[in-house]
């Protein structure tokens, strides 16, 4: 068996952790972290649910291997609410409600945190480009297309937080 | 039974390895080799990543571009010189694909995926390879007709291309699902002209064979044409005999063949 | 959102506190934090994990299966075959007594479609099962296959499954579920035009996001905690302790969670089985479809063909509808049977013809078992019968919305299937839809009521 270190912050704490060489950053992340709000839909990169953020760019976890995200920055799904309050996208999909089965939910968050930490004011085609590798079966996607607009529109409205703030 | 991962930061070394190991496959952005171990196949043992920084480098001048194979489509979706194969980039799968598909990846895509390869094709690309014998070159059209007799240890290192003029270069991507869905056909064209008359053509396409290939009888047909409407209508119809689609979930082969000439003839006016 | 209080507002109390309400769902909010708790999301130690050995033939007779390589295997734990299940060949309706039991757990004698269940492998990794599933052999005499309804009714035909003798399911009414009204051939004889089409559709794939699987853990007390993805949890249960032979109450299951369901995920193929294999290794296992079984291996809407004849009259009245449906239910019963009579119920549609014949087969091939999605049985029906009207409408150059106006069914029609029709609302929805799509009719079809009788 080789066992390898692997050393990350999640959603802003440490973890170091030992696995089988090649474990997939997925299965660190649920298995090792026991955090399961990445979800394993399809194992192939194709469905978007186990979308997390990487060093701020958006990654696919089912297809990136946790040996290659050695010291970097991870935020999931778990990091979205602090102190016990949803983040402005959570809120949102819940008043648009842009969730049924919920199974793509997680991933569409994370697409969708991508987006906006690095454009605060994304108009309707960069939204349907930030989740154009997410699937959602149950909604037909335009309630979550508008609930991350109408945190584009609010940001616009409050003016453009600080990177890392929203 | 359980899977290993080797680093090296030398592509020699890295390909005498890969020589040695039958079970050992170089990784690039996982989308393509991650997801078959995903699937359970148990061909592939080791993960091998090369580490050379000059896989991530991108060398931009005046006349020459220079691309790492390592390097992503967000990468190059970002780099100001490189505004012109931005749409390339962008149309290479959502945002988290391109954070992970490399350059070096996407040649080595199935049809009808691949598109960046198609734009490096028309672009006259020349692939440098490394191998356990010592390093090579290769025009990307030849490149991708040994591409599956290419020796397991091939690896490629980088790819180059002369840079072409702000508005000869033409792309576009045909997908049913929008945005960014996969390929019905992708055509890349260098067009340049001079007095109005085509003085140099070179066009690739895409999904419309096993590998991304050249419409050399479209190109001849360029030859010195003026790109009025009447011309282009002429001419496009001679760039099906170059192709040999497959038919899949995406498109047909007949339908493919059928809108070939449509998508030539708007690409061509625009 | 408004609601047309006008309509039927004497059958009606008026005091509706949520309908036309803003409501949240209740899970939306477990949703957006990533806390709905699916059957894979929980932690496990020790876990095994099944992995299914599969038929890559259509239609042969299994002569052999040997497993002595792969149970020689680093990390696999159980190989399990047809033998080690208790109560192999079952059929999910058989607990509303609709048999006969048709579908082993396991294949043992033949194998009937490509992807059918042989050799269930339990290791502790997903990849030891995957090299241990390499290394099971099975020879195989491959049979000829059919692949097409009418084909696979034809004399002559593979036989595909034995346990029904014939490539149809046999209802008490015979071959096919039948629904007579009136006299046909007499409505045809009396008919201005004649309109015969034949309608085809492809199995349609539920898709849903969230793979089919469940996890199963072995309790302290003699039971089993089946953490499942099925829509269908009591069910399953059921069939389980049929199949497992053993009482219902020593089954735990916990879900109705499912990540997208669409009918497709009542099909028990995955509970028993890993319950089974934690049974006989007395550890948790997990059996968790990928993207390929899931797409190809579990079940999908049953393509259908149907033959529609129809008898129009030049002033719009169809007098006679004939219709012989085919549901291709695959190698399997499963819920076919019952999808198919509720096609013949479901036939001839919202509309009052006074001749009927209806006979709908529910067809054997050699193809995936085919079960439930969203409304199957009517779905497809509703497809075949709409495209017909706008073509019987153009016939005799009358507007398709028209058209079915006038032959809409109204309180106190006798149905074909010999109910008399109450509550019907057709003519007042189209009234609505004529003045949302901006769709004009003739004032006299805006006047119309389904509680009136034809004039």
């Amino acid at each position: 068996m080789t066992k390898v270190p692997v050393q990350m912050t999640v959603n802003g704490e440490e973890r170091a952790e030992f696995v089988d060489s090649g474990t997939t950053l997925l299965r660190f992340l649920r298995d090792k972290i026991g955090d399961l709000t990445p979800k394993a839909g399809c194992l192939q990169g194709t469905c978007g649910t186990c979308t997390v953020v990487v060093d701020g760019e958006p990654r696919l976890a089912c297809i990136t291997l946790a040996e290659d995200c050695r010291g970097g920055t991870v935020e999931t799904v778990a990091g979205l609410s602090a102190d016990g309050k949803l983040h402005p996208l959570q809120q949102a999909l819940l008043d648009h409600f842009a969730a049924q089965c919920g199974f793509c939910t997680p991933g569409m968050l994370m697409a969708a945190k991508a987006l906006l930490d690095a454009n605060p004011h994304p108009d309707r085609a960069d939204v349907e480009d930030a989740l154009s590798g997410n699937i959602c079966r149950c909604t037909g996607y335009e309630p979550i297309i508008r609930a991350v607009l109408s945190v584009s529109r609010s940001h616009a409205r409050r003016g453009t937080p600080e990177r890392g703030a929203v | 039974m359980t899977l290993a991962y080797q680093s090296f930061n030398d592509p020699q070394a890295a390909s005498r390895f890969l020589a040695e190991r039958q079970e050992a496959r170089l990784l690039g952005g996982g989308t393509i080799l991650v997801r078959r171990v995903n699937e359970g196949d148990i061909s592939i043992g080791t993960y091998v990543r090369l580490l050379a920084p000059e896989l991530k480098q991108i060398d931009v001048t005046d006349d020459m571009v220079r691309l790492g194979a390592g390097v992503t489509m967000s990468r190059i979706a970002k780099t100001p010189g490189l505004a012109f194969l931005a749409p390339v980039a962008k149309s290479i799968g959502g945002p988290a694909v391109r954070s992970a598909a490399t350059v070096g990846g996407n040649l080595f895509a199935r049809s009808p995926y691949g598109d960046f390869g198609v734009a490096l094709l028309a672009l006259d690309a020349v692939v440098s390879i490394a191998s356990p014998e010592g390093f090579g070159e290769f025009d990307l059209e030849t490149f991708f007709k040994s591409r599956t007799q290419l020796a397991a240890a091939s690896i490629v290192t980088a790819v180059r291309f002369p840079r072409p003029m702000p508005d000869d270069f033409r792309f576009v991507k045909i997908s049913r699902v929008k945005p960014n869905g996969a390929a019905v056909l992708s055509i890349a064209a260098v067009v340049s002209t001079t007095e109005g008359r085509v003085s140099a053509a070179r066009v690739a396409l895409g999904a419309m064979a096993g590998t991304p290939v050249r419409a050399h009888s479209l190109e001849e047909a360029l030859k010195g044409a003026a790109l009025t409407p009447h011309e282009i209508e002429r001419i496009v119809a001679s760039a099906v005999a170059d192709t040999s689609p497959s038919s899949d979930a995406i498109a047909s082969e007949w339908y493919r063949k059928a809108v070939l000439p449509v998508h030539l003839r708007r690409l061509l006016s625009s | 959102m408004e609601i047309r209080k006008s309509y039927f507002a004497d059958e009606r109390r008026d005091d509706l506190k949520e309908i036309g309400q803003s409501r949240q769902r209740s899970d939306t909010a477990g949703h957006v934090r990533g806390i709905t708790p699916f059957y894979a999301d929980r932690h496990v130690p020790a876990l095994l994990h099944l992995r299914m050995v599969r038929s890559p033939h259509h239609h042969a007779r299994i002569l052999r299966i040997d497993t002595s390589a792969a149970e020689r295997h680093p990390g696999v734990k159980r190989i399990i075959t047809a033998k080690d299940v208790p109560h192999n060949v079952y059929t999910v309706l058989n607990l509303i007594n609709i048999g006969p039991e048709d579908e082993p757990v396991l294949a043992f004698d033949k194998v009937r479609w490509l992807g059918e269940p042989v050799v269930a492998i339990v290791a502790d990794s997903e990849r030891g099962a995957y090299e241990a599933a390499a290394l099971v052999r099975v020879d195989y005499e491959e049979l000829p296959a059919v692949f097409d309804v009418e084909e696979a009714l034809r004399p002559g035909a593979p036989l595909v499954n034995e346990y029904h003798g014939q490539n149809y399911y046999r209802y008490d009414s015979g071959a096919s579920r039948k629904v007579k009204l009136g006299d046909v051939e007499a409505g045809f004889r009396k008919a201005d035009h004649i309109l015969e089409e034949r309608y085809d559709s492809s199995p349609m794939e539920h898709a849903p996001t969230e793979t089919t699987g469940c996890i199963v853990v072995p309790d302290q007390n003699n039971r089993l905690t089946c953490y499942t993805g099925t829509q269908a949890i009591f069910f399953t249960l059921d069939n389980a302790s049929i199949i497992l032979d053993i009482p219902g109450q020593r089954l735990h299951f916990i879900g109705g969670t499912a990540g997208g369901g669409f009918g497709g995920k009542v099909d028990c193929t995955v509970e028993p089985i890993t319950l089974l294999a934690a049974m006989l290794t007395g550890r948790p296992v997990a059996f968790i479809y990928n993207r390929y079984e899931e797409m190809q291996i579990s079940s999908a809407r049953a393509a259908e063909r149907i033959y529609i004849k129809d008898g129009l009259t030049k002033d719009g009245r169809i007098v006679a509808r004939q219709v012989r449906c085919y549901v291709d239910s695959g190698a399997y019963s499963r819920h076919s049977p019952y999808g198919a009579q509720k096609a013949a119920a479901h036939f001839p549609g919202p509309y009052s013809i006074p001749n009927v014949e209806i006979d709908c087969y529910c067809v054997y091939t050699n193809r995936t078992p085919s079960s439930s999605m969203r409304g199957f049985g009517v779905t497809i029906a509703d497809f075949a019968l709409e495209v017909q009207m706008d073509k019987l409408a153009r016939i005799i150059g009358m507007d398709p919305l028209e058209f079915r106006f006038i032959n809409a069914y109204r309180d106190g029609d006798m149905k074909a299937h010999r109910q008399l029709t109450e509550g019907a609302a057709l003519i007042e929805c189209m009234q609505e839809a004529s003045i949302w799509a901006n769709w004009p009719v003739e004032s006299r079809f805006l006047k119309m009521s389904s509680r009136e009788k034809r004039g």
